[in-house]
């Protein structure tokens, strides 16, 4: 399985780890289902760097790459171009 | 060779030592920190000293003059400063989280302008966050950033702000549009008024601040990251990075009152005997002796996870935190206890560790938020989380 391939199920893994019962699609934004807190989000963003092997810049530190398992493998896909 | 080894064998290699720290400490801030506490600050020489050795722009990488040191390491820094005085460790504190949130989060533009400055010391840090209304709960933050052509217009009042009474640059949070938003402001923008707030039970030389902001104009560069969910994580990021300092500070404040007992109890003699010969005291000692190896180990733990970018470390350093400052009040309680009346006078620094160490589990997120956090990392670990 290619690093992109991974990302959408480690993504889901990452998530579903801390939000066991929670059941959403690669496209639904996590973020409007109320569960996430600032230190989910740091985690998040530290999930991303260390999994998929690159630097989370000011420019990239935005919802919309986060918000959802499809927008982070979009940023993963943009970044390791 | 491990990846662990090896770290820990080219960190000991390239990084000052905590023999080196220890002796700084020692030499510089130990035999002055009850007068900075009676006096209520640090003196600028002294402040200039501990940017000379560097320590201020610890997490700072060296091209833009500072140590560059891993999170291991800083972590020793901050527990040798805290085993000096709980004050300079603040500094510390607060000078590392907002460097750290420049340095990761904020544009090339505030990274040139502000990191060799804090670094040098030619800067001093504040951490903004804290309102009358708004201390654990941050969403009650009041403050508001209102956007006018190309500047934000910030209107509303920060308290408890460490060394604010100094500061020349503030990472400053406010609600623009309500989503949380942070920004850098320098102490001589119009509009910003400073309060110095004195007579704190610890910590008495942090020159803690009142900040008012009155139709206090900024540049729209002065923005730090984005709004919302990038605010959220830079302002978690440098709190996360600011329990770890506490944290590491609390081990040196019981590493403090564990040499400061051990002293006392093996020069005085009650009963005609030494005080360490009394069981009931040795117990205490030990004790001590075992929370210090204990909080230690919590506090590398956290920073080795940090150094390997490992998510779990957000929820290593909030046991780190709630368990060293714990262990810190009852470390100094007991040197308090073990000192009998000298520990409550001004003649013993045990009563300074005492009212520092309470201090320390306030700060920082108080430790039922660090409980309540802590319950949800456990449940998370085990994904079992809501």
């Amino acid at each position: 399985m290619s690093l992109l391939e991974e990302v959408k199920p480690r993504t889901r893994e990452f998530i579903k780890r801390h939000f066991r019962h929670l059941d959403f699609a690669d496209d639904e934004d996590i973020f409007a289902l109320g569960f996430v807190n600032s230190l989910f989000a740091l985690q998040l963003v530290m999930f991303v760097e260390k999994s998929f092997q690159f630097t989370v810049d000011d420019e990239d530190l935005r919802m919309e790459n986060f918000q959802s398992i499809n927008a982070v493998a979009e940023l993963v896909k943009r970044k390791t171009a | 060779m491990s990846g662990h080894v090896a770290r820990a064998r080219l960190r000991s290699e390239t990084t000052p030592t905590r023999e080196a720290f220890r002796e700084f400490v020692s030499r510089e801030i130990s035999p002055h920190a009850d007068l900075f506490d009676r006096e209520e600050r640090i003196p600028d020489e002294v402040i200039q000293k501990i940017a000379d050795a560097g320590y201020l722009g610890a997490v700072i990488p060296a091209e833009s003059g500072g140590l560059g040191l891993d999170m291991v390491s800083l972590g020793v820094l901050h527990e040798e400063m805290g085993r000096g005085c709980s004050s300079a460790r603040s500094l510390l504190t607060v000078q590392t989280m907002v460097a750290f949130a420049i340095l990761k989060y904020g544009s090339r533009g505030q990274r040139i302008a502000w990191l060799p400055a804090l670094a040098a010391g030619r800067a001093i840090a504040g951490f903004a966050l804290t309102e009358p209304s708004a201390g654990s709960d941050v969403s009650a933050m009041q403050m508001t950033a209102a956007k006018r052509d190309q500047r934000f217009v910030l209107n509303g009042c920060k308290q408890w702000i460490t060394f604010g009474q100094i500061a020349n640059v503030f990472l400053v949070f406010a609600k623009c549009d309500g989503k949380s938003t942070a920004f850098l402001v320098e102490r001589d923008r119009p509009g910003l008024s400073i309060e110095p707030i004195s007579g704190m039970l610890g910590t008495r030389a942090s020159l803690l601040a009142r900040l008012t902001f009155v139709e206090c104009e900024i540049p729209r560069e002065n923005l730090i990251s984005g709004v919302g969910f990038g605010m959220a994580a830079v302002g978690a990021a440098a709190l996360d990075l600011g329990r770890y300092s506490v944290a590491c500070g609390c081990t040196g404040i019981a590493q403090a009152c564990l040499d400061a007992s051990m002293q006392h109890a093996d020069s005085r003699v009650q009963f005609g005997a030494a005080l360490r010969m009394h069981q009931l005291v040795s117990s205490l000692l030990s004790q001590i002796a075992v929370n210090v190896k204990a909080a230690r180990l919590l506090c590398r733990h956290a920073g080795e996870l940090k150094d390997a970018g490992d998510p779990s470390t957000v929820g290593e350093t909030l046991v780190a935190k709630y368990f060293a400052s714990t262990i810190a009040t009852k470390a100094a309680a007991d040197a308090v206890q073990i000192h009998g009346a000298l520990g409550c006078s001004s003649e013993s620094s045990v009563q300074r560790y005492f009212r520092d160490a309470k201090v320390m589990e306030i700060i920082e997120g108080s430790s039922q938020m660090q409980m309540l956090m802590i319950a949800e990392e456990a449940y998370a670990s085990n994904g079992a989380a809501a």
